[in-house]
């Protein structure tokens, strides 16, 4: 137990549309552990960032019940004074665009030093810019002197990365969110982000929270993968054990959906995530794009449910479940 | 920043060229030239032309033009038909008097302005908001003398509080400290009323500029950092919501010009709107020519001014 970093019970966060509450992330049960990788995979719009800002507790206008606690302290609950204290300095956050997320006006240095500033007063002026000059190093990029007095229109996309990474790094977190940190990149790029990022686990210990659309990333870098689907956790797996056995029917289809040797059919299943204020609020949220699978095979309110230990899924009828272009599936399947 | 200073003020020269040409162009189809001032109306039709050869004033454009600038670098910028002396000595006069009312206005136009819109745009959409919008509306909808009527009217008549009219006590030994005091004193209420008219603008750019900022990515990264609301604002919203505001600077000056030509008028403060209007009301058209012209060159320095600030500010700007 002492080795759990956070805790997230229930998690329901609902942003107001025309008067009425709707939950972009809806019962979301999980935990991290120190020294972890927790991959999140989804479509867009499934509520992975929103689920990342209600960890942060970053959403402006949203109302977030149940309980998110790291450390045994409960996030939802907490004063913004104290909030502020362990943001930045507990728990950090890399976000999706590097190119919005600084501040345009602001020499780099200044935008590290801030975070060193506010959680580490000991540190006087010159031992700041010692650390941020150590930081810009330690996250690869070259003569940090000059970085350091730099604007950040005058970096590449992949540099300023780099300087949100050394911002969230600052005061080693013990936990780090990275919101599709490479999604804005080349490839080429991507690949040496995450990089950094595996390496800097190894020096910090942090625990990561890594979001992403792309399997592949999850399959490399991830020890955990949560699987969402509007809002909801539909599959959470140890990642060998996903790829290798996966249950929910949308988990399947996304893993059907990446192309792999020597197989000639994908599975893509139709259609998208349907908007907030249009997702069915009773029965199970996926039934609706698997058309093919009898109603009666379908559950009411699927909950998540350990079928291996750590390995649990959303969906109690996987078994009655099959790809119609997949005979063998259909065969066996169904009953 | 200063290869960009260079080039900025490379680009001002043509535009004061330009604006020179304009003003002798309209100088030139004004009702008389530069004798109809000076002279006898009595004199003979031949003593005229005589005069007017000995003048240039039969020379081609381009040369009277010429004439014209040389003129106006030495600071002769003709004589006044009114006053019967050189403009440069009727402007001086009223120079510093205006640019005391501007530099008052400006001052309480900042003062105003950048606290109501910060207010505005941070707790957008509240009571207070509202407010504050609801009299940028008023402002934009009134024109400026109503409210400066309204001004005198309160603090000059019904309360007595402050001079109705006039640039200074009369009576006052200039170079002492009453004597600066009271043309203070005298400059505060029309310059109180030009500012509540000016701050209209900035308040409402202000606003919509912290509301817009407020938005950013780069606000969300800061509390991430767990920066508070109030370092949230102060040092990263509000700077990066004021930067414009420098770029309006210039307008500002433009606005002013405007503002004091009515203000003067309305509180009898002799300063160059009021001889811009009394100078066209009695026809005294080297005045009103010479007016124009620093008028014009008072805009194109505003804006000049204004873009050197925003470089000085903006970092993508210095750099570009
Ligand atoms: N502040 C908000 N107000 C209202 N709706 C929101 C807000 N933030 C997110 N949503 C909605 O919540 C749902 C989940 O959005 P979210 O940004 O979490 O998706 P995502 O999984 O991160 O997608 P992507 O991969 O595109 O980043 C979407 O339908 C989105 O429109
Ligand atoms: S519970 Fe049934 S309807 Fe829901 S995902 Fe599983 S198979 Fe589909
Ligand atoms: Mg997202």
């Amino acid at each position: 137990m002492s080795n759990e970093l956070l805790k997230i019970k229930n998690l329901k966060t609902s942003f107001r549309i025309d008067d009425e509450y709707y939950a972009a992330v809806d019962d979301v049960t999980l935990t991290l552990n120190k020294n972890e990788i927790l991959g999140i995979v989804g479509e867009s719009g499934s509520g992975k960032s929103a689920l990342a800002f209600s960890i942060m507790r970053l959403h402006t206008r949203a109302k977030i019940e149940g309980e998110i606690s790291l450390n045994n302290q409960n996030i939802v609950k907490m004063p913004k004074s104290k909030l502020n204290k362990i943001r930045g300095d507990e728990m950090a956050m890399i976000f999706q665009d590097p190119l919005t997320a600084l501040n345009p006006l602001m020499p780099i240095g200044r935008q590290i030093e801030e975070n060193l500033f506010l959680h580490n007063k000991k540190l006087g002026q010159q031992g700041r810019k010692k650390r941020t000059i150590e930081l810009l190093n330690l996250v690869g990029i070259p003569r940090p002197e000059r970085v350091y007095e730099q604007f950040p229109h005058e970096l590449s996309g992949g540099m300023r990365q780099r300087v949100i990474i050394a911002i969230a790094i600052a005061n080693d977190p013990e936990l780090l969110i990275a919101d599709e940190p490479t999604t804005a990149l080349d490839v080429t790029i991507q690949a040496q982000i995450l990089d950094l990022i595996q390496e800097l686990k190894q020096k910090i210990h942090a625990g990561i929270i890594l979001i992403t659309h792309d399997l592949g990333v999850v399959a490399e870098m991830a020890d955990r993968v949560a699987v969402m689907y509007a809002g909801q956790i539909v599959e959470i797996a140890p990642v060998d054990k996903l790829f290798a056995n996966p249950l929910h029917p949308y988990t399947r289809s996304l893993l059907n959906s990446v192309p792999t040797e020597g197989q000639d059919r994908l599975h893509v299943i139709q259609g998208v995530v349907p908007t907030l204020k249009n997702l069915p609020r009773t029965g199970c949220r996926f039934a609706e794009r698997i058309p093919w699978v009898d109603a009666s095979h379908h559950e009411e309110n699927p909950d998540l449910h350990e079928v291996e230990p750590g390995h649990f899924v959303r969906c109690t009828c996987y078994k009655h479940f099959y790809f119609p272009d997949n005979k063998e599936e259909q065969e066996n399947g169904v009953s | 920043m200063w290869k960009f200073i260079v080039r900025r003020l490379l680009i001002t020269f043509p535009q004061i060229v330009f604006l020179s040409v304009l003003v002798f162009i309209m100088a030139q189809l004004m009702p008389g030239d530069a004798l109809t001032g000076l002279i006898d109306p009595t004199i003979t039709q031949e003593a005229l032309e005589i005069q007017r050869e000995r003048l240039g004033l039969n020379n081609p454009w381009y040369i009277q033009y010429a004439d014209w600038v040389t003129g106006l670098v030495q600071g002769d910028l003709g004589q006044s038909y009114r006053f019967k002396t050189d403009v440069t000595a009727v402007i001086s006069e009223r120079l510093n008097n205006t640019v005391l009312l501007s530099v008052v206005a400006l001052v309480f136009t900042y003062l105003i302005a950048i606290p109501l819109g910060l207010i505005s745009g941070r707790y957008n959409d509240s009571p207070l908001d509202s407010a504050i919008t609801g009299y940028t509306y008023l402002g934009f909808a009134t024109p400026i003398f109503i409210f400066a009527l309204v001004i005198l009217w309160i603090f000059g008549y019904q309360l007595g509080w402050f001079p109705t009219s006039g640039s200074v006590a009369p009576g006052m030994q200039p170079g002492t400290m009453e004597y600066y005091l009271s043309k203070l004193n005298h400059s505060l209420l029309p310059g109180i009323s030009i500012a509540l008219i000016s701050v209209v603008g900035t308040v409402q750019y202000l606003r919509s500029e912290i509301v817009d900022t407020k938005q950013k990515d780069f606000i969300i990264t800061a509390r991430a950092k767990g920066a508070s609301e109030n370092r949230v604002y102060n040092r990263h919203i509000f700077r990066n919501s004021v930067l414009p505001i420098a770029a309006f600077f210039g307008w500002e000056i433009t606005s002013l010009i405007t503002g004091t030509v009515f203000v003067e008028r309305i509180f009898g403060y002799p300063g160059m709107g009021l001889l811009f209007l009394e100078s066209i009301g009695q026809r005294d058209f080297s005045v009103v020519t010479a007016l124009t012209l620093l008028f014009g060159i008072a805009s194109i320095l505003g804006a000049l001014l204004s873009d050197i600030i925003l470089g000085m500010v903006d970092p993508r700007i210095r750099i570009k």
